[in-house]
């Protein structure tokens, strides 16, 4: 338990080095604080945290879709809620983060050097676009065909038709319940870190203060 | 510069100034409390859309007429999918955007050999009349411009027959309207979507063939256009029934609708429109992704202001 | 629900189903109404300085 300044060892050690970085840029009052700058003061800001509870939602229900097996809804009145809760848990997820990410544009939020949070936060949302687009492939119903029909023609014709195919379900399948799930969450907890160690920016308008000496 | 400069590291800065208690648990539980009752309260008066799957035996029993006169497009090697490129095949060199031509370039990774795949595997899998069988027999000896020349001859006679078989006109069609017939019936029997998907395995996943040989005809398209799930978008902003689709992906998907990429005699990205949409697409998410980077696009939030509402009270308490 | 969806056509080519046009009206009205609304609190007088300088 070293508390001390690093010694030379240290800085030699990965994992030394680790700790101490991670104690300076996310110490436990930044991941949990209980204060928050007075201009954090308008309802677009829950928005973010609405977004992520969906998110806790989408997986729950999707966990449970997953262990019944894709067909499972389409004779149990009890799997159609539950597949009803993952679809419309899907609406909200994507009605909150549009919301979210508007209200971070106009807030110019990437000021500060906030851009790698504008990036991730971005890039979740595309992730969101490729989870959803393979979750409406595996439906295994009308809808899913019609839609693997269609969409195979714009992957086709730049070329990604050619190792990812929307009309294989086995692949999509893999991609929905695991790949892209692990790729989210990552992404997630990345953006809400990042956001947690820069803090909520400052407004456009807030200006330094000027010190009178 | 000075001033940006100073902006710049004090927006960077630990906040120093007024600060408000904030619970931030408390209020992920809140949050989470509501959403998720919100969820079960629109799940319980809306359901979600399941629309039941289309089958051959559907499509087969229904529109006996159009899926033997697609058997025949399969084997004549004149239906959609016959001629659609890479990555199934090499009939054609697919789409351009300009001088790339990605879709050739990523080269025929999935081959679907058409005539065989989609119809004399399924038969030769099969329990065939002796008729059927001989027929079977007769196209498989054939050579490969015997074939064609029978397949395409009988194809063009329906077609000037609009489309039904029964009305053609006589003709050397060779074996192939007892190969259609014996498919067609393979198909009303329901034994046709396994034989399509697993091809003589145990396992398979894979339903390029059977989407392929439903896109050719017109079951598949017709129920699209019953569910409203036409109108030139890839069907992905659209749900069937009246359940919102993805109305957040109205940016991309609007493209399908615009004059100059409505269809394939629109110009001048008409028959090209899915590649030309997908860099479209490309160049606008670039611009989302990469927004804290671009000049101008990045002023927009100081230039209409939007923000002296969002922080209307702190701006009023400093007086900014 | 279970029926086909309405259709909205703003000229010869934009259309647009009702459901998605309620969905988009939904997000514009929760972003307008997240930037207008008065939040709580926002006022508030305990509000805790560290080393202020007024």
């Amino acid at each position: 338990m070293n508390t001390e300044t690093q010694t030379t060892e240290d800085s030699k050690m990965w994992t030394a080095r680790l700790r101490n970085s991670w104690q300076r840029n996310l110490p436990i009052d930044k991941l949990l604080p209980d204060t928050q700058p007075a201009y954090v003061a308008s309802w677009i800001y829950v928005f973010g945290v609405l977004t992520l509870v969906a998110l806790v939602d989408i997986v729950i229900s999707g966990l449970i879709l997953s262990f019944a097996g894709p067909a499972w809804y389409h004779s149990s009145s009890l799997g159609l809620f539950v597949n009803s809760l993952h679809f419309w848990g899907v609406q909200l997820f994507f009605v909150f983060m549009v919301v979210h990410l508007w209200g971070k544009f106009w807030m110019a939020a990437w000021r500060g050097r906030r851009t790698a949070t504008w990036i991730t936060g971005m890039v979740a949302f595309l992730a969101s676009i490729g989870t959803a687009f393979t979750g409406y492939l595996i439906q295994t119903n009308f809808d899913s065909q019609w839609i693997a029909f269609e969409a195979k023609d714009g992957f086709n014709a730049v070329g990604v038709g050619a190792f990812f195919t929307p009309t294989n379900i086995g692949q999509i399948m893999l991609i929905h319940v695991a790949l892209l799930p692990l790729v989210l969450g990552i992404l997630t907890v990345m953006h809400v870190l990042l956001v947690r160690k820069h803090g909520v920016v400052p407004p456009i308008d807030a200006q330094p203060e000027i010190e009178v000496v | 510069m000075k001033t940006q400069t100073a902006k710049q590291e004090f927006d960077a800065a630990p906040w120093t100034g007024r600060v408000r208690k904030y619970d931030i648990v408390k209020e992920a539980t809140i949050a989470f409390v509501i959403v998720s009752m919100l969820i079960v309260l629109l799940s319980l008066a809306f359901s979600s859309p399941d629309d039941k799957q289309l089958t051959f035996r559907d499509w087969a029993r229904t529109n006996p007429t159009n899926f033997y006169a697609t058997t025949v497009q399969e084997l004549a090697g004149t239906s959609e999918s016959a001629g659609y490129g890479p990555p199934y095949n090499s009939a054609s060199d697919g789409l351009n955007i300009g001088p790339l031509w990605l879709q050739k370039w990523a080269g025929v990774t999935h081959p679907v050999d058409i005539p065989n795949d989609l119809v004399i595997t399924p038969l030769t899998l099969s329990v065939l009349s002796a008729k059927e069988n001989w027929a079977l027999a007769t196209w498989k000896s054939a050579t490969a411009v015997q074939q064609t020349t029978w397949a395409t001859t009988y194809d063009t006679a329906i077609a000037d027959a609009n489309g039904n078989y029964a009305a053609a006109s006589g003709g050397n069609y060779g074996p192939v309207p007892v190969l259609a017939k014996a498919l067609t019936h393979i198909a009303a029997k329901g034994s046709l979507d396994a034989l399509l998907l697993a091809g003589g395995n145990f396992y398979s996943t894979d339903n390029t063939k059977q989407i392929l040989f439903f896109g050719d005809g017109a079951y598949l398209d017709d129920a699209a256009t019953a569910a409203n799930l036409q109108g030139n978008s890839w069907g992905m902003m659209n749900e069937t029934g009246r359940y919102p689709g993805q109305a957040w992906l109205w940016l991309y998907s609007i493209w399908y609708q615009v004059p100059p990429f409505v269809n394939e005699e629109s110009a001048p990205f008409g028959s090209n429109a899915d590649a030309y949409i997908m860099i479209l697409v490309l160049g606008l998410t670039s611009g989302l992704l990469f927004a804290p980077l671009i000049p101008g696009l990045r002023s927009i939030p100081r230039v209409i202001p939007l923000h002296r509402k969002i922080w209307k009270s702190y701006y009023s308490e400093e007086n900014i | 629900m279970n029926v086909p969806a309405k259709y909205i056509h703003f000229n010869s080519w934009l259309q647009i189903s009702v459901s998605n046009l309620i969905v988009i009206v939904i997000m514009l009205a929760l972003f307008a109404a997240a930037i207008l609304l008065p939040f709580p609190g926002a006022r508030s007088k305990s509000n805790k300085v560290p080393g202020e300088k007024k």
